[in-house]
């Protein structure tokens, strides 16, 4: 057992927290997150040059064959910072599926342009009915010669408005619940029939409702073989789960440390408020749920890379105590800094914001609890 | 002891269906349903309407209303009939607030002067009693009160003040003195918000919305006739304004509203073979979210009884501040649970019940109040401070 990382992961490590420190304060996560595109394209330049977006990306696939820790590792970086690039969106939860499932053709189409920053991606499997159930999939593709047609809505698809390809779950066969007969298509944004309502969110990033009506899709855009995307896409999900719990868990460990440098400097009945022991105990309970999401996340994200039988448990037991975690410390920061915790002015607030989404994102608490006692 | 309502209670409950049928307005009504803010013009028009009912100011002695005295039970039903029917809150500032300091402790030229502008909501009041530097400790605010002549000079910034853009004036707790006592140098004074020297400035909060102020005092002179109760008596006063303003703030009318409303979307949401509302695990919050609910009901109502045999509400009413804003709150987390994704989309005010937005019609206001709702358990003293009344009040420790 080793808990330690590798030079190369602790080189990528620094080298993304100084990019959040030196080049990402408040004020700019700030102007970046109320632009028009939601977030920063010279960033995204960046990324591609440092070679972060295709980090975790097999050689094979024209990445620098890095693991699931490479990414964790930029993902809790990117939480202390809110960063709002969209990495999860186009790398993880799209570039990953194509990696693992993706044709020649479509490395090198799709894959290979993320990577190098010219291509922005999304990943479209909620519907309005579906909740978190990837196997519940309305929106159906019908055979139609060498093309499919596709026809249906996708909910809140992150990071839809840049997307310039977006991957859409459809069925092909069964009925509404089935896990057989979902087929992954990666459709261009500008296809005619696929219209996009394009929406701020409430963590400051940007997604998409997709209406899809007749859209024209060449057979060749499917993602491994038809009728059997769901597999691919739990998969896919799976690695997403585990970045954006990264990302929380970045994102927890600023806030638990705010609250105490905060409640060190307020002064209230002629002390720092830090002194009252009420509010020592709830820090001290903010810090002990933080530490125990990052236990999480690195078991979770061991048994993932090693292939363990149990690694889909592992990562709903993680899910469940990011979305815990993350509401009590969101809360409680925002409780322990007053009037000034829900000012949209101070970074708190955004913060809880962020983990508020993340709870919900892939599956709530509920959701990832009755998974694991399934699993 | 019985909890069946009388004759009389029964009839008055219809009287209460009745008058709403015909007298609360449509397009009031219709912005209420979804949840779309209301505009000031629309608020006053209500308030005014229940005003001329004599259902508006019920707390007040009847020798400055006019109208008949209501029982505690029917108290009870017209706040529960309102609420059922999605009335607007009245705007507690002055009814609630301001004007139980002047029937108590103002002079007779003071309860002329402002509590007839009140009832018909014609003057509108803010609160300033948060300091930046004075928060749950709040007798350790600073902005000065100065004696001369007939006027006072106040300078200072209160802060959190709600509603402050559309208040006519403003009640404050200013030091009139420096004393060892910090509490004994506060005086409670009027301010008309129109005085020259004051600066009100918009505080956005998280759900994006305008609700809080800052107010800044800048040599604003005031008439010391403007001084309500004796100078250095601020304080008595602010404990008692605050144990009046938590007795009323359980809001126990709207959450049973709110929690039947929980019920009747989630059962319509789809979840597997079945509804959302079928899930145990969902359908196990709601219960425990009822169980808490109907207990803070009756404590609240146990709490008024003793009130209207002459008690007045003590250190009970925290218990009633913290049990409602933690359902509160509870029951906003539980719309955003329900909504799932569609709770992110972000709209503001001025976006809610258009065309705009996604998702189900009634998704858009849910998670702005979500977030909003963040302060119930910061304002009007923090839970802590509450807990800390309790513990040394009732306990005695």
């Amino acid at each position: 057992m080793d808990f330690t990382f590798n030079e190369e992961q602790t080189l990528i490590q620094d080298q993304v927290d100084q990019f959040v420190q030196k080049e990402y304060d408040w004020e700019t996560r700030q102007s970046l997150s109320n632009s028009d595109l939601g977030f920063g394209e010279s960033n995204w330049q960046k990324f591609a040059e440092l070679g972060w977006l295709g980090i975790s990306v097999s050689e094979d696939s024209g990445g620098f064959g890095g693991s699931a820790i490479e990414s964790m590792l930029i993902m809790e970086a990117f939480g202390k910072g809110l960063v709002v690039e969209p990495f999860l969106e186009t790398m993880i939860m799209a570039g990953s599926l194509i990696d693992n499932h993706g044709s020649d053709e479509q490395k090198s189409l799709v894959l290979e342009p993320a990577i190098s920053g010219e291509m922005h991606l999304a990943l479209a499997y909620a519907e309005p009915q579906s909740r978190f159930n990837l196997s519940d999939v309305v929106t159906e593709a019908k055979a139609d010669g060498e093309n499919y047609i596709l026809n249906g809505y996708k909910s809140v698809v992150m990071n839809g408005p840049s997307a310039n390809k977006v991957i859409i779950s459809a069925r092909t066969s069964g009925s509404q619940l089935d896990e057989n007969g979902i087929t992954l298509f990666i459709v261009d944004s500008d296809s005619n029939g696929l219209a996009k309502t394009n929406y701020k969110t409430v963590d400051g990033r940007r997604a998409s409702d997709l209406t899809l009506e007749n859209v024209s899709v060449s057979k060749d855009n499917i993602i491994g073989s038809l009728d059997s995307g769901f597999e691919i896409l739990d998969s896919a999900i799976d690695k997403a789960i585990l970045a954006i719990s990264a990302e929380a868990v970045g994102a927890m460990e600023v806030l638990y440390k705010t609250t105490v440098e905060y409640t060190k400097t307020r002064e209230q009945f002629g002390t720092s408020i830090g002194k009252f022991q009420v509010l020592q105990h709830r820090m001290v309970d903010m810090f002990m749920e933080y530490e125990q999401c990052k236990s999480l996340l690195y078991m979770a994200t061991m048994k993932h890379e090693e292939g363990a039988p149990d690694a889909k448990k592992a990562i709903s037991g993680l899910k469940y105590q990011v979305g815990k975690a993350g509401k009590f410390i969101g809360q409680q920061a925002v409780q322990l800094h007053g009037g000034m915790g829900v000012t949209d002015e101070l970074n708190v607030g955004h913060y809880f914001k962020r983990l508020t989404t993340v709870g919900t994102i892939f599956g709530n608490t509920d959701y990832h609890l009755k998974k694991y006692t399934s699993l | 002891m019985d909890l069946k309502f009388s004759e009389a209670d029964v009839t008055f409950r219809e009287e209460v269906i009745n008058f709403l049928e015909t007298e609360y307005p449509d397009d009031i009504k219709e912005k209420q349903d979804k949840r779309i803010p209301l505009e000031k013009d629309e608020i006053v028009r209500w308030q005014q309407i229940l005003n001329k009912k004599g259902w508006f100011a019920i707390n007040w002695p009847t020798e400055y209303t006019n109208h008949e005295e209501l029982s505690v039970t029917q108290k009870y039903i017209l706040q529960e009939e309102l609420a059922k029917a999605n009335t607007p809150t009245n705007i507690p500032f002055g009814v609630g607030m301001c004007a139980p300091v002047v029937y108590t402790f103002g002079t007779d030229e003071q309860k002329e002067k402002f509590l007839p502008s009140i009832l018909n909501s014609e003057v509108w009041w803010c609160q300033g009693y948060s300091e930046p530097g004075s928060g749950s400790d709040l007798a350790s605010l600073k902005t000065k009160a100065e004696l001369k002549g007939d006027k006072y000079i106040v300078n200072g910034a209160k802060t959190w003040t709600t509603l402050a853009q559309h208040a006519d004036w403003i009640f404050c707790l200013v030091r009139t003195e420096t004393t060892d006592i910090k509490q004994e140098g506060i005086s409670f004074l009027l301010i008309d918000m129109k005085t020259p020297g004051i600066e009100v400035k918009p505080i956005i909060t998280i759900d994006g919305s305008h609700e809080v102020n800052m107010v800044y005092f800048d040599n604003v002179e005031v008439p010391a006739e403007n001084l309500v109760g004796e100078q250095g008596q601020g304080w008595n006063i602010a404990k008692f304004l605050l144990a009046h303003e938590r007795s009323g703030i359980a809001g126990i009318a709207a959450l049973k509203r709110e929690l039947t409303r929980l019920k009747d979307l989630s059962s319509d949401i789809p979840l597997g073979e079945g509804t959302l509302l079928e899930d145990v695990q969902f359908r196990n919050k709601i219960e425990e979210t009822e169980i808490e609910l109907t207990a803070t009901e009756f404590t609240e109502l146990r709490t008024l009884a003793a009130m209207s045999q002459g008690g007045s509400p003590g250190a009970e009413s925290s218990i009633l501040k913290i049990k409602g804003t933690e359902l509160q709150q509870t029951i906003s987390e539980l719309f955003v649970e329900m909504l799932a994704y569609y709770a992110h989309p972000f709209y503001l005010e001025n976006e809610i019940g258009t065309n705009e937005t996604v998702g189900p019609d009634y998704a858009a206001p849910v998670m702005p109040h979500y977030l909003n709702y963040r302060k119930v358990t910061i304002y009007g003293g923090s839970n802590e401070i509450q807990r800390n009344v309790i513990s040394k009040a009732i306990l005695g420790l």
